[in-house]
């Protein structure tokens, strides 16, 4: 089967400007949502505690919301239905300290009377946990970008690190803007889903960039737009191909791997698609727009594949004991 | 033709299937991937140490050696206090013994500064004994925990050191929450004894006296475990549980389940002689600042023998005995961070991660074969190779499955046929521009190669940092998504290619709608 077949590049720096605005203007959206809605940090970040409860049958949530709220310390506590009917989320922003009496150890004496019931999880994060694990949770982004941007300079050009990083930040922004305007939770799986896309995309942009460096060497045309149109579009199979088992493979996972794991397999889902997006539409786009030169580029190479023969060259004269 | 890539990818799909046989069929031999507490069902818990009660403690059981030795060596002193649990300050009466004080207490408390003032003196713990005390109190702390847990019968539970002060306790397999409260309360339970005086000369005061009046005359005030009752008690103790040698579950003549302990020698000789001092009057048995008995002292009482009785549950009991015979926590320990989950959770984690595994799998699989026909059978060979590799690596490395190590193995199946992809369509490309199938393949390799290469490595920096900077379920994700990446570099490009070699003669070049899954009007 072949559903891409290249016939003849698509003409896509010449729109590149339209793209550009399409990004911007969801740049300037998940920033605008980032900054007024703000994130729905959950359990991991804030701190908390959450006891998962299990009915055998539907849960008795207004039951549920009555018991518990009688006792002052749960007054505040949310219950939400978790997954299905039988499954409920209780959840306070307060964290005990205490080892031996927990809100779990609590439920199951409050909740006596509601129904056929089992304490599924009771997770307690303190605050001060909470604030380590986003600390570490930005630290582990940066570092992650800082490395990617070191190893893209090292094996492309200063200006391909820049421009797939640039690609990156963009697929974050609005994977994070998705996650606030849907008011996902976000929690360690979803940092972990976030690094994945940085991960993903970037591998996306540098199979395009790969075959951009490929271009260079062997297109005779030094026009970077043309270069980069053929090469997109000999890529092009392969990106959405890609994509698309990707896309499918998260997708079961959003679908059929259990509520816990939906805040992460969401994030995947938008990053794959945005990341996607942004490895045709924007990486390359900003390649010229950070005024990469081909002829100086392929004068740099040849400068330096003359350097390389004429070391080989004093090498084989010095070996040769010539000098 | 056979040749050496094929050779190396059947070795590694022989390692691979081998390895990931003992985690794949949960046998009892060789290593295995453990199933991670959020798949099995367990208790996750970090805590955190009161490290400043140790320092108290150790001020205090001081305090008791320095009464033990005035009286011991006839010295007469006066107000003898522990001060903010940080010193102790004492007055001698007569100045002749101010010498004879100095080089007993030198003597006996190490790591101490003494001031004198006159004949009123302090004694301060130093900086270093300060910090040291704390150290100890966490790795006590951690030990005591283990040996509490060992003795309760548990499998495999973990308990180390985190940083500088936190412990992480790791306790799979718990069947119940009761169970897990049962634990909890093994664990947190300080097991501090104490044998107190009461102040017979100021006791029937005690229900109007105030903490702060009794504190004024060294006292304390403590309550009954199972009453409200109250007591006055000297607060420097006659001796604590660290003189205990063993604790045991036994019954008294109501058939009640109480617990003998007995001291050693040391303990003995302070218990004989203070008993011997104090007959006709009361000894409270303190246990965690709560008064279990207070009989009167009818006479000396030798052999160090003692009983708590407190109508207890036999389990209650049971417990008790642990954390007695395991000694007492220097320092309380509380709860930083708390990951429980019961064991019917485990498995719906599983059923429905696995599910998700399968049902991807399945998809990438027909999907490759109706795009790519062989070489789509190609590379999903390659893929299953990949997920042994990923089972066998992480079996021998002990290696524990999350659910988010699960989502990473799932994750890993849609990028590893990444690779293939890009390879096939480089050869797809070449073969449209009529180069022989030989040649498409081979350079269709080479130039694949940098772009994987490339695109890899960053993924797997992005990996690697996830896992030096992730915490507990994370690395698992990281983990995987890294032994994925590498595996598919074997399995995904020297596997496939490999195949293609051994079975190039065999390629038909009429056929290479079935082979490539391309028609044929390329290869003129």
């Amino acid at each position: 089967m072949e559903i891409f077949k290249y016939k003849a590049p698509l003409s896509l720096m010449s729109k590149s400007k339209r793209f550009g605005l399409v990004s911007l203007a969801l740049l300037i959206i998940s920033i605008g949502l980032i900054v007024t809605k703000g994130f729905n940090y959950g359990l991991d970040f804030a701190g908390g505690t959450l006891v998962q409860v299990h009915y055998k049958e539907k849960a008795p949530i207004a039951k549920v919301r009555a018991a518990i709220t009688k006792v002052k310390e749960y007054e505040n506590a949310s219950v939400t239905y978790f997954g299905n009917d039988n499954e409920i989320i209780i959840r306070t922003k307060k964290s005990s300290k205490s080892l031996d009496k927990d809100m779990g150890d609590a439920m199951r004496v409050l909740l006596k009377g509601t129904g056929d019931f089992e304490v599924r999880r009771v997770d307690i994060v303190g605050a001060k946990v909470g604030s380590e694990l986003r600390e570490k949770g930005l630290m582990a982004m940066f570092l992650s970008i800082l490395g990617i941007l070191i190893y893209v300079s090292f094996r492309f050009e200063w200006r391909f690190a820049i421009a797939s990083v640039m690609a990156l930040i963009h697929d974050v922004t609005i994977a994070m803007g998705a996650v606030v305007l849907f008011g996902i939770e976000v929690n360690l799986d979803t940092l972990a889903a976030l690094l994945t896309i940085l991960g993903y995309s970037l591998n996306d942009t540098i199979i395009v960039f790969d075959r951009i460096r490929e271009g260079i060497n062997t297109i005779k045309n030094p026009d970077l737009g043309s270069i980069i149109d053929e090469s997109v579009t000999q890529t092009l199979s392969r990106t959405t191909l890609t994509s698309l088992t990707t896309f499918f493979v998260v997708l079961t996972l959003f679908m059929f791997g259990g509520e816990i794991i939906k805040g992460f397999s969401f994030t995947l889902l938008v990053g794959v698609v945005v990341g996607t997006y942004s490895s045709i539409f924007v990486a390359s786009p900003i390649l010229m727009m950070l005024g990469f030169s081909v002829s100086d580029y392929r004068l740099k190479a040849a400068e330096k594949a003359k350097r390389a023969k004429e070391k080989d060259k004093m090498r084989a004269m010095y070996e040769n004991g010539t000098i | 033709m056979i040749n050496y890539r094929v050779i190396l990818f059947a070795f590694a799909l022989l390692f691979g299937v081998v390895f990931s046989v003992p985690s794949l069929t949960q046998s009892e031999q060789g290593k295995k991937i453990t199933l991670g507490l959020d798949l099995q069902g367990g208790l996750h818990m970090l805590l955190g140490i009161k490290s400043e009660v140790a320092i108290e403690s150790r001020i205090k059981s001081m305090a008791a050696t320095v009464k033990y030795i005035f009286d011991d060596e006839e010295i007469i002193f006066d107000e003898l206090r522990m001060v903010d649990g940080e010193k102790i300050t004492f007055e001698l009466l007569d100045s002749d013994d101010v010498s004879k004080t100095k080089a007993l207490l030198k003597k006996e408390l190490e790591g101490t500064v003494l001031n004198e003032n006159g004949l009123k003196f302090s004694i301060e713990m130093t900086e270093d004994e300060v910090a040291r005390t704390k150290q100890n109190a966490i790795s006590q702390a951690v030990d005591t925990i283990r040996t509490r847990l060992d003795s309760f019968g548990l499998a495999e539970p973990t308990v180390a050191k985190q940083g500088e002060d936190k412990i992480l306790v790791e306790v799979p397999g718990i069947k119940t929450q009761e169970d897990e409260q049962r634990i909890r309360e093994l664990i947190a339970r300080a097991a501090h004894l104490q044998l107190m005086a009461v102040d017979e000369d100021r006791a029937a005061r005690v229900s109007t006296m105030s903490a702060a009046e009794a504190q004024s005359f060294g006292d304390v005030i403590l309550t009954d475990v199972n009453t409200p009752e109250k007591y006055l008690l000297r607060a420097i103790p006659v001796l604590d549980g660290s003189m205990l040698t063993d604790a045991k579950v036994g019954f008294d003549e109501n058939n009640q389940p109480v617990i003998n302990f007995t001291l050693n020698g040391q303990g003995a000789k302070i218990f004989g002689d203070f008993t011997g001092k104090y007959v006709g009057k009361r000894m409270a048995v303190v246990l965690d600042n709560d008064v279990y008995s207070a009989p009167n002292i009818n006479e000396r009482i030798g052999g160090g023998r003692v009983q708590i009785s407190g109508r207890f549950q036999l389990s209650e009991a049971h417990d008790l005995a642990i954390a007695l015979r395991s000694g007492a926590l220097l320092a309380p320990v509380y709860v930083m961070e708390k990951r429980s989950v019961g064991p019917s959770l485990g498995a719906d984690n599983i059923k429905a991660s696995m599910l998700a595994l399968m049902l991807g799998f399945i998809l990438v699989v027909i999907f490759m074969i109706l795009y790519y026909g062989m070489a789509g059978v190609i590379a999903n060979v390659a893929l299953i190779g990949n997920l042994f590799l990923i089972l066998a690596v992480m079996s021998l490395f002990g290696a524990t499955l999350t659910l988010p190590g699960m989502a990473g193995i799932v994750l890993t199946v849609g990028m590893a046929v990444d690779a293939n992809v890009i390879i096939n369509e480089r050869i797809r490309e070449l073969l449209h521009e009529g180069k022989s199938i030989a040649k498409s393949i081979e350079e269709g390799y080479n130039k694949a190669f940098t772009a994987i290469l490339d695109a890899n490595v960053t993924t797997l920096i992005a990996a690697v940092v996830l896992w030096a900077y992730g915490t507990g379920p994370l690395k698992g994700f990281a983990l995987t998504m890294g032994i994925g990446i590498l595996a598919s570099m074997l399995t995904a490009i020297v596997g496939t290619h490999g195949i293609y070699q051994w079975l190039l003669p065999k390629i038909n070049k009429k056929k290479l709608g079935f082979w490539f899954g391309i028609k044929t009007e390329g290869n003129k």
